[in-house]
């Protein structure tokens, strides 16, 4: 019988069938962060339950952690409050944390593939929803909440209802200009926000299989922005070599192992999905959102829709104009979406020798301790100081203005993050999400511009 | 965790699509406040005007749905971030039933997670009961969990764990802690198999 990836992975973790469609699960892998993790420490502690495998968890500081530069902790005493409740919890428990300053901290989902913690195969797990981040390597990766996430601490599984599967083909080549972050948005443009509910997504075609690592988890990160419960992409040489000789990852015979079991895990040839979707990526313009839900998005080239006025009244736009030529305030180039290297250089690609316009205030934050050192080594953060960009320090930042990093009311921001809803970068504020190339575009024009035009 | 069996309260009719959890609860909300306070900040972003007022045309402001137990909403509920504080929150308002035409999956989970009934139907099904429950003079709506209906005439799907777990008010930690000695046979096979997974 032939199987796809999803339902192979699926099978391998199944410790026991709890009927009607709902499975315990193995959890092979599990993140935390300053957020939802502490709380989930707190409250184990209070219902008189330890950890079972703190070995099989990995903690990382990232929401609440302040990314002014040179910064050592929280924004506030409630923020310092929680990083000292996780780091202490996570030593009692022996959860391996990755502090501040420290090589291996950063966004759960970039520092998870980036130390080999996160592999193919494994189910991975993280109490935040863009944990199908990690599908990107061919892990079966979702997020769940405090509930579920204390469950996995006790137990080290979780009960879930079986989804169904969903194939999304990319086919053909992306112009000049367009990247994963562009693939991406349109297929949610396409198939709408809810679109996925009920599905495991598997992205494949020429497009995905063209794409770096690091692109390949920028497609899979916004698969919860289409309400899949996944995103994955079958493992190949590019998955392998990037993992190798990284901090967790397995070594010598237990690489060879572990590598001979990847490669039986990719969709059989003639696997069958309960849903398919192909999208045609060689006529695709670079994207960008106008309204309040990744699904209103539109090519950079088009002109602002009509269907939502509230909408359009929150954002500030008028129907039938042109987006581009919008003009621009803040820029946020960071997230778990787009803050990892190959991201940082397209947008350092764009800003080099030039100067962001001046009424734009323009933030870059890399998404780990490790990218930034990476990033400067090469130069990059000179780059964008000459600009006028600020460069900072890795963490979640902007993209969930939970630390006091917010974009101010009524101000319009370009945002590489993942999220445009209405508040979500701070109250009153207007958010646009496209690609590291065209947030550092519009930075540069002060306005929304075509990439392709520089 | 409390039970839920049948419940008969006034339903509050929230049409907006794709409320996501962000909107349910901002996320400076969510650094460790008692879940027993977070209702009043429900919505927050929705229940005022820009000068700080009380929005009297929001439908959580409105004296009837000021406490609702029962909420038929737009759809995709409860879209976007994890963050549990958003079921917390409803709660915290009252909230013991929410019915839309489809949900974000982990607030759908996280529902469940804290004794909520989430209730997906049909589209026209929703409109209908938005309909009812919009009416000046609506009666009291009757969710009753046992025999999956609303008011004698809707009927609901369930999953059937979902259902026992709330109609005898279980908590899933304490019944997968008894499956211990299946997770300790799993664990060890699969060493063997998987042997890189736990080094």
């Amino acid at each position: 019988m032939s199987a796809t990836m999803f339902d192979r992975i699926w099978d391998q973790h199944v410790v026991d069938d709890l009927g009607n469609g709902v499975f315990l699960l193995h959890v092979d892998r599990h993140l935390m962060h300053d957020l939802s993790g502490q709380r989930g420490q707190l409250e184990l502690k209070k219902r008189g339950l330890r950890m079972r495998n703190p070995g099989l968890t990995l903690g990382s500081m990232d929401h609440v952690v302040s990314t002014v530069p040179g910064a050592k902790g929280g924004n506030a005493p409630w923020a310092d409050k929680l990083i000292n409740v996780f780091r202490t919890e996570s030593r009692e428990a022996g959860v391996r944390l990755y502090d501040i300053g420290e090589d291996g901290q950063g966004i759960v989902h970039v520092i998870g593939p980036e130390t080999g913690f996160t592999l193919p195969g494994a189910t991975l797990l993280c109490g935040d929803s863009h944990t199908c981040t990690h599908g990107a390597l061919g892990a079966l990766a979702w997020g769940i909440g405090t509930s579920e996430l204390i469950h996995i601490l006790a137990t080290q599984t979780i009960v879930q209802q079986r989804p169904k599967t969903m194939r999304a083909t990319f086919k053909g080549k992306p112009a000049r200009g367009v990247t994963a972050k562009d693939l991406i948005l349109a297929l949610i443009g396409k198939i709408g926000t809810a679109g996925g509910v009920g599905y495991a997504v598997e992205y494949a075609g020429e497009a995905i299989r063209g794409l770096e690592m690091e692109g390949r988890m920028t497609v899979c990160n916004l698969s919860i922005e289409m309400g899949a419960k996944t995103g994955m992409v079958a493992p190949d040489q590019k998955t392998y070599d990037y993992l190798k000789g990284r901090r967790h990852a397995p070594k010598d015979a237990l690489w060879d192992q572990a590598l001979a079991h990847w490669k039986t895990l990719p969709s059989d040839a003639d696997a069958t999905f309960d849903k398919e979707h192909t999208l045609d990526c060689s006529s695709l313009a670079p994207q960008i959102t106008w309204g309040t839900s990744p699904e209103d998005v539109i090519g950079v080239d088009g002109r602002i829709p009509g269907n939502k006025p509230e909408a359009l009244a929150y954002m500030g736009l008028t129907e039938g104009n042109p987006i581009a030529g919008t003009k621009v305030d803040r820029v946020f180039i960071g997230s778990c979406t787009n803050s990892r290297l190959p991201d940082l250089r397209a947008a350092a690609e764009i800003v080099r020798g030039r100067k962001a316009a001046k009424h734009v205030k323009a933030w870059v934050v890399p998404g780990s301790w490790r990218i930034k050192q990476d990033a400067e080594a090469e130069g990059l953060h000179q780059v964008f100081l000459d600009a006028g960009f600020e460069w900072r320090e890795a963490g979640c930042s902007m993209c969930v203005g939970v630390n006091g990093e917010v974009v101010e009311p009524q101000a319009r921001c370009v945002s590489t993050s993942n999220r445009n809803f209405v508040g979500r970068q701070g109250p009153g504020a207007r958010t646009h999400l496209a690609s590291p190339a065209m947030a550092a575009a519009a930075a540069l024009a002060g306005e929304i511009v075509d990439v392709r035009s520089f | 965790m409390e039970k839920f069996s049948t419940l008969t309260a006034i339903a509050a009719p929230f049409p907006k699509k794709n409320v996501d959890t962000d909107l349910i609860i901002r996320i400076e909300r969510c650094t460790g406040m008692p879940k027993e306070e977070l209702g009043k900040y429900a919505f927050e972003m929705a229940r005022t005007l820009p000068n700080g007022d009380e929005d009297p045309a929001f439908v959580f402001n409105q004296p009837r749905y000021r406490s609702p137990q029962i909420i038929v909403c737009g759809e995709f509920f409860g879209t976007g971030s994890s963050r549990e504080v958003a079921v917390w929150a409803l709660a915290s308002m009252g909230v013991r039933c929410v019915i839309a035409p489809s949900f974000g999956q982990i607030f759908f989970n996280n529902c469940f997670q804290n004794g909520l009934l989430a209730i997906t139907l049909p589209a026209p099904k929703v409109e209908e009961l938005m309909r009812q429950a919009s009416q000046p003079d609506a009666k009291p709506f009757t969710v009753d969990l046992a025999n999956q209906r609303i008011n004698d005439s809707v009927h609901f799907e369930v999953a059937p764990r979902n259902k026992k777990m709330l109609l005898e008010g279980l908590d899933e930690i304490g019944l997968t802690l008894a499956m211990e000695p299946k997770i300790a046979a799993f664990q060890n096979a699969d060493r063997k198999q998987r042997p890189w997974i736990y080094s």
